[in-house]
């Protein structure tokens, strides 16, 4: 372990079963200090990097992750309050500023590595080794539904125990009593014996100066008052009344707009413009050539729209200029087909020997599924205000990814990052678009050519066609049936595969398993998407344990439940949500009962759709959700996460197709890429199970196993199995999808 | 020259008349609680009451307002800061999550409530889905339009079962 050190920066922290931290594993060096001039005015003390207490006896959280809607400033506020023994109405939030003592490993770790457990984070080469990766390649991301499980439980909760210990420890001096015989509570601490009592800013000079406790304890949860309870989110307030500062509603003196076009077909650059074509136009200051886009600034966002619509551009011809979308997924299927040929197959798992049970089985089962490249499409479109002045670039803009685009920027425009200066407003919905930094480097490259700070917003028509998409895939299964329909042999083969590694696994005891891919890289641009893989593959699989299970003659939720018989903690999850939705009850005419399960980012979630079947088209009325992810920090922010990544997923599965055409993105705004509305959402019911298990993400896991259930009931409701998304693409009405491939 | 009124106050302004009325009010006028989300009245965050009715302002031409009376989300609240009912109900069930649409629905679900006080499920429905909330609050948003409903002195309206 490494040395103890006066105010130094916590790099990582451990703890299991919600009692004993094992250790911190610190870095050497006075590095608060470094931070102290970003987030402490002259009177405040700064413990570390993650807190800080105010004369006034206010408790400010520096929460390194920005706020999508997920409402992570609040649960990571309460998770350093809970162990804090704070007040929890004198506890403010702010967002850490883009910088490197914020850099954040635990995300790329986990992709890099695995689902590794925490305690490995004991191991101070690993931590150091990823730290440094990490800060070397200026990472500050929210993603991966990391927030809560890595910088909450190892970051906030430790700091704020640590925090707490180094307090008591300087009250014990001052009143000179032994720590022992004092309390704390709502931010103040008390010695029953002598009746003393005060504030925790009345010690907060002198414990700043203290070592850090070694062994900072933490709560169990039947010790917290402020954790598990439905505290109000701190953002709220400013979203109904306008106040909340979006990057779009960045104001500075002498602000000019600019919009931009950037080529349709991924990969081609400008060839040519006719600028004098909007010379004149009203308001139009400038046409920018960036490369592969041309951008126009002028005194307004409808001006520079207005002139960029009348500007003739021409783009270079690339070899995708004639690419359609049944040309990708021919493509895939050629590439499979050859893998499996040339024996070149990518192995994500194997287990016994799946090929020999497949020869012995009394029955096969096969399947293919497609799914379609996704757009991300929040609410806000991209947008970036850049301005360069007195040597430096400041930006304001949304983004999941602060230091990063801080450091991108850097490096486009050649200045020192400590010369960029990014602020991060409220994201406008992010969902992993906000990750990437184009709208940024672009708002950057503009403001280089103009001595006054540009506003870059993209149009929703740049913003869709020119997004980092979800993957488009094909996912063909085998399976092997007993004579009493048990599977005793899964193999699937699919294309395209990103992260994380472990989203095409299946929870089920299945003892020959043969989980492969194959490489087919296409143009267009590949993005973090909610959920990432696990948003194609759980449709994938559990549509098809559900053929499994209809195949046996056997009921959904039933033989699901018994291919868990190893796991009760997903049975707990499948049989809370199938009991939830009263599974066994009758349903309406043309109504019919779907249910999945899935694991992601270390939460498992189990759902079941009631959906029915009016004039052709599935509207979803009823949904059920059943989470475990260890335990619900916040209820009402578990809960409004489920209602999130189930609607976000039953958008996709009903409506969602982004199609190649010409080598372009085919769609453009909302009437082609249509949203679920008030109208089809449904009623939705959430179960939270709190199993002590180690703690889960919750932005991500909501969304994977709804498209599954939704396909499953309208198969229950119809009998036609959709095997590829989305929904709208299939007319319930017609005899159009048949019961094929089953062997 | 256009005359705009909005959220009581008076603005003579120098704008192309065919500009829409949601970049006045956002750029001219800095009011920028009023959201750009689509551009073609897909979307509805940049819902604005015009005479009362809610209209898509990406789409509202500035003549079209002269003249006429607006309100945005900045003039839902009473000018001493008390919040709208719709305002406080969102509070209350914790609808917004990103909260970028917010102002739209708001805006929505005031005029909703102003010209029915006691809407339906179905009600509901017809008034509300021409605003898309990405981050999927529409069961808060119900709830919280029953609550508004039921603050504002109709109490039979929160009773309301969905379907």
């Amino acid at each position: 372990m490494g040395k103890w050190t006066r105010r130094a920066f916590i790099s990582a922290g451990v703890l299991t079963s919600g009692v004993v931290v094992f250790g911190i594993a610190i870095r050497p060096g006075n590095r608060a200090d470094r931070v102290k001039d970003l987030i402490a005015s002259d009177d405040e003390s700064v413990f570390n990097v993650w807190l800080k207490i105010s004369p006034d006896n206010t408790v400010t959280a520096i929460v390194p992750h920005a706020d999508m809607g997920q409402g992570v400033h609040t649960t990571l506020a309460m998770m350093l309050a809970e162990e804090l023994d704070a007040d929890w109405d004198q506890v403010a939030v702010l967002e850490a500023p883009a910088h490197k003592e914020y850099a954040n490993y635990a995300l790329a770790k986990g992709y890099a590595v695995g689902d590794v457990e925490f305690p490995s984070w004991l191991v101070d080469t690993v931590d150091g080794f990823f730290l440094t990766v990490m800060k070397a390649m200026n990472m500050q991301i929210t993603g991966g539904s990391t927030s809560i499980p890595t910088t909450g439980q190892a970051g906030m909760r430790v700091a704020g125990a640590a925090t707490r210990a180094m307090l008591l420890e300087a009250a014990a001096k001052a009143w000179n009593v032994p720590v022992e015989e004092l309390t704390a509570a709502k931010s103040r601490i008390s010695h029953a014996g002598s009746g003393r009592s005060g504030a925790y800013a009345e010690f907060a000079p002198a414990a700043a100066e203290l070592s850090l406790p070694v062994n900072p304890v933490l709560k169990n949860p039947d010790q917290f008052t402020i954790l598990g309870t439905d505290v109000l989110r701190n953002d709220v307030p400013t979203k109904v009344d306008g106040t909340a500062q979006f990057g779009i509603d960045a104001r500075l003196p002498g602000m000019k707009y600019a919009t931009v076009k950037a080529s349709p077909v991924f990969g081609a650059t400008v060839k040519s413009f006719d600028a004098n074509a909007i010379r004149g136009m009203p308001g139009v200051r400038r046409v920018a050539d960036l490369g592969d886009a041309v951008a126009v600034v002028a005194d307004g966002y409808w001006q520079a729209k207005q002139a960029l619509d009348s500007l003739p551009i021409e783009f270079t011809e690339t070899e995708h200029d004639a690419v359609e979308q049944s040309d990708i997924f021919r493509q895939f299927e050629a590439d499979m087909d050859a893998a499996t040929a040339n024996g070149d197959e990518i192995t994500d798992m194997a287990v016994g020997d799946a090929a020999a049970a497949l020869a012995e089985a009394d029955s096969v089962v096969e399947a293919e599924y497609r799914v379609p490249y996704l757009s991300h499409a929040p609410m806000e479109p991209m947008n970036c205000t850049a301005w360069l002045h007195d040597g430096i670039c400041e930006l304001w803009t949304g983004t999941q990814n602060p230091l990063g685009f801080a450091a991108e920027v850097a490096n486009v425009l050649e200045m020192d990052i400590k010369n960029v200066r990014l602020h991060n407003g409220y994201l406008g919905g992010g969902f992993g678009r906000r990750a990437f930094p184009d709208y940024t480097i672009q708002a950057a490259r503009i403001a280089s050519e103009v001595n006054f700070p540009v506003q870059l917003i993209w149009s929703r028509e740049e913003d869709m066609r020119h997004d980092h998409y979800r993957q488009a895939s094909i996912s063909r299964f085998k399976a092997a049936l007993d004579s009493t329909g048990k599977p005793t042999a899964w193999i699937n083969q699919y294309v395209e595969k990103h992260d994380p590694k472990e989203a095409p696994y299946i929870p089920y005891g299945i003892g020959n398993q043969y989980i492969h891919y194959a490489e087919s890289a296409t143009h267009v641009p590949w993005g973090f998407w909610r959920s990432v893989d696990h948003s194609l593959h759980a449709f994938f699989t559990e549509s098809f344990i559900d053929e499994l299970a209809f195949t046996a003659g056997q009921d959904a939720w039933r033989y699901r439940h018994d291919l868990l018989n190893h796991s009760p903690r997903f049975q707990k999850v499948l049989d809370t949500a199938a009991e939830l939705s009263g599974w066994d009850t009758a349903l309406p005419e043309n109504f019919g009962r779907g249910i999945a399960i899935h694991q992601s980012f270390g939460s498992i979630v189990a759902q079941v759709v009631e959906v029915e079947i009016s004039e052709g088209r599935a509207i979803p009325r009823r949904a059920f959700c059943a989470v475990d992810a260890g335990y619900a920090m916040h209820p009402d922010g578990m809960r409004a996460q489920m209602e999130s990544g189930i609607i976000y997923g039953l958008t996709a599965a009903l409506y969602s197709d982004i199609s190649i055409r010409r080598g372009a993105v085919a769609q453009s705004n909302f009437h082609d890429y249509p949203m679920l509305r008030m109208d089809e959402s449904p009623e939705i019911e959430t179960a939270i199970i709190d199993s002590g298990e180690k703690i889960g993400g919750a932005g991500e896991p909501g969304t994977p196993a709804i498209a599954p259930a939704l396909v499953n009931a309208i198969f229950n409701a119809t009998g036609k199995r959709i095997r590829e998304l989305p929904v709208r693409l299939h007319d319930l009405t017609d005899e159009d999808i048949e019961s094929r491939d089953i062997v | 020259m256009i005359i705009l009124t909005i959220n009581g106050k008076t603005y003579q302004l120098d704008v192309d008349p065919g500009t829409p009325l949601l970049w006045v009010i956002r750029e001219q006028l800095g009011l920028t609680g009023t959201k750009f989300g689509c551009g073609i009245a897909q979307c509805g965050a940049c819902t604005v009451h015009l005479d009362g009715t809610p209209i898509r302002s990406c789409v509202t031409p500035a003549q079209v307002a002269d003249g006429k009376f607006i309100r945005t989300i900045e003039g839902i609240a009473t000018p001493e800061g008390t919040l709208h009912a719709v305002q406080q109900a969102w509070i209350d069930e914790q609808v917004p999550q990103c909260g970028y649409c917010q102002s739209g629905q708001v805006m929505a679900a005031v005029a909703l409530l102003e010209s029915n006080a006691t809407p339906s499920d179905a009600d509901i429905d017809a008034a509300m889905s021409g605003n898309v909330c990405r981050c999927g609050t529409y069961p808060r948003i119900r709830r919280g339009i029953k609550r508004a409903a039921a603050a504002l002195g109709n109490d039979d309206s929160g009773e309301t079962v969905n379907g």
